[in-house]
């Protein structure tokens, strides 16, 4: 019997149970659509932090305090911590870079021609935030080296903010009241949306300055900075920057400089060190989706051999009409064969979909892995034939006198 | 522990013609059922010969066995033995598609199968399923089923068990024209009635052959 027939009859065995044909691919569906989408959302997270990352700025150097065991810090009970004076210092004199930036943001609500907005981020910045995190000035302008030196009580307002305190008034010139402090707006940041959780349209860049003299308790922290971010001109020039960083605030701290109490990070560090958790992630997930694969496969060969029994009469037929035991077996393993295929395709269409759903609708980012489709689609079909063979051996091994007597 | 061995069938030496009508009777255990499984090819004789058709298939392999019974050997059951989910047309098909010697197209398989439906009968039931169907035009059926490869012999088990007398009196009657058209017929059976159709009753009897009687005329 040709290939192409034994399909039609294998085909019409499973169109006999219509209900069962599908309950039993249910199985192989979870697997193959678990398997796409688990790679899916793992990759989609991975790019939501890298992104993330990116967002901060290009070729971005991040200094953080570290606890050391040998800073001086330690003995004063707290902390050796990075100052505003570090980070002026990483300015002036470290060459080969767009800028260096600090943050330190408090939570006001803030007021302006009678609209309240209750707890508005107000990030304190320096002049160089533009530069180093790469965003842009959509109408005013951003304030300067001078004035946040003099902490001069100036607002830039992210997109949102502006539209939700003034509406269709110009907001440039118009005063605002975060906490019990005014400041006059100079400049509106152009819209950039919610790049990796963050919504850079919803806050407000005052110079760090004020956020030090009149929102952060000194006993909190003074001056101290928790991350400076550096800008270098460009990626060839990360490693003179960040080993002229080191020098300088080893120098500045007076520490060791095999174990300083800061550290440099650059974001294709924290991508990398992201990637193997995701990685971890990632195979942790795809394995519990395999094992889904295999349950579906076990499915297929307990409603196989089900069915081998309940025919037995129709293979004894067969049989006695011609069909030699290889045209029983094929029979019967196309028949797993077409119902694991049929769960990869139906499986392959909800895991896109699922994706899709998750991305457009829900709160998880899931991005499609191409290689998944066609390994998820040969799984199923290796599922259908591994365990396809059993039962349909023990349907080509019965005995056509003994399976017409069945019953 | 060694096997025993039972002898179902002891020093048979039976030899059919071409074109006979043969009937053989017998009680249950009298062997028939192991003579009739031997002559369908679905068993092999211990010892012994069985030339089928001038071919010794005696110790032929399984799947060797397979295209015997493909080719030469109609099989009519008792029970109809059709597969529920398929029409009449696709019943009749089904040896043709075990059939590899002859490659004929889905189309010519059709045409044939539709042609032996008419010649039974059953020109007007090509497309109903077997629960659609009386016990005699499912027994048409699998007539028509047993001779669209033009095998070299019939070989049917109790053909009218099933049946009321009308309808096994038109099925003998078939078997009549088919053995005009002059197909060879075994027929097992326990009827005396049905034996009478036969040219020839043969008598099993505990494994052997107790009378081998030739019939002259047929009603």
């Amino acid at each position: 019997m040709s290939w192409r027939q034994t399909l039609l009859v294998a085909w019409e065995g499973l169109i006999q149970n219509k209900v069962r044909s599908m309950l039993t691919t249910l199985g192989v569906i979870i697997g193959v659509s678990a398997v796409i989408m688990m790679l899916a959302i793992s990759a989609g997270a991975e790019a939501e932090i890298a992104d993330q990352i990116n967002a901060l700025g290009p070729n971005l150097i991040m200094v953080m305090s570290s606890f050391s065991r040998s800073g001086p810090g330690m003995g004063m009970g707290r902390p050796p911590e990075l100052t505003y004076e570090d980070l002026e210092a990483v300015a002036e004199n470290v060459s080969g870079i767009n800028g260096a930036s600090a943050e330190q943001s408090t939570t006001q609500d803030v007021k302006a021609a009678g609209t309240t907005l209750e707890s508005v981020s107000i990030l304190g910045v320096t002049d160089d935030f533009p530069a180093v995190h790469a965003l842009e000035v959509g109408s005013g302008r951003f304030f300067t080296d001078e004035e946040n030196d003099e902490a001069n009580k100036l607002a830039v307002l992210g997109y949102s903010v502006a539209q939700e305190l003034f509406g269709e008034t110009y907001p440039i010139g118009q005063q605002i009241t975060a906490g019990s402090v005014r400041f006059t707006v100079i400049g509106v940041m152009a819209e950039q949306g919610s790049v990796g959780g963050t919504d850079y349209d919803s806050r407000i860049y005052v110079p760090i300055t004020v956020v030090f003299k009149r929102f952060v308790n000194a006993r909190f922290g003074g001056d101290s900075v928790r991350v400076i971010y550096v800008s270098a001109e460009s990626e060839s020039m990360m490693d003179s920057v960040m080993t002229q960083i080191t020098d300088l605030l080893v120098e500045r701290h007076d520490v060791d400089p095999d174990s300083p109490d800061f550290n440099l990070t650059t974001q294709s560090a924290i991508i990398d060190t992201q990637a193997s958790t995701t990685e971890t992630f990632r195979n942790l997930l795809a394995w519990v989706a395999a094992v889904s694969l295999i349950v579906g496969g076990i499915g297929i060969m307990n409603i196989m051999l089900v069915s081998v029994t309940e025919r037995t009469r129709e293979i004894g037929l067969r049989q006695a009409l011609g069909a030699r035991p290889r045209d029983v077996q094929r029979q019967f393993l196309l028949e797993a064969v077409i119902l694991s295929l049929a769960g990869g395709l139906l499986g392959v269409l909800f895991g896109v979909g699922g994706s899709y759903i998750s991305t457009t609708f829900g709160s998880m980012r899931a991005e499609l892995v191409p290689l998944s489709i066609p390994l998820a689609f040969g799984a199923s079909a290796a599922v259908g034939i591994f365990f396809g063979y059993y039962p349909a051996t023990k349907a080509a091994q019965l005995d056509p006198i003994e399976a017409l007597r069945h019953e | 522990m060694g096997e025993i061995a039972v002898h179902a069938l002891r020093e048979v030496d039976l030899q059919v013609h071409t074109g006979e009508f043969v009937a053989i009777m017998g009680t249950s255990g009298s062997g028939k059922s192991t003579l009739m499984n031997i002559l369908g090819c679905l068993d092999r004789p211990t010892d012994g010969t069985y030339i089928l058709d001038g071919e010794d298939v005696s110790q032929l392999s399984k799947d060797k066995l397979a295209g015997v019974r493909n080719r030469k050997i109609g099989f009519v059951f008792q029970a109809y033995n059709l597969l529920p989910q398929m029409d009449a047309v696709k019943n009749v098909m089904l040896p043709m598609l075990y059939n590899g010697s002859a490659q004929h197209s889905d189309v010519e398989r059709r045409e044939r199968a539709l042609a032996m439906l008419e010649s039974v009968g059953l020109g007007d039931r090509t497309h109903h399923r077997p629960t659609e169907m009386s016990g005699g035009q499912q027994q048409r059926v699998s007539i028509a089923r047993a001779l669209i490869n033009q095998p070299a012999i019939i070989l049917a088990d109790e053909p009218t068990g099933n049946l009321d007398t009308r309808s096994g009196a038109e099925i003998m009657d078939l078997f009549h024209q088919v053995h005009d058209q002059g197909r060879t017929i075994v027929m097992v059976t326990h009827d005396p009635d049905s034996a009478t159709h036969a040219q020839r009753i043969i008598t099993l009897c505990d494994g052997q052959i107790v009378s081998d009687e030739q019939r002259r005329s047929v009603q």
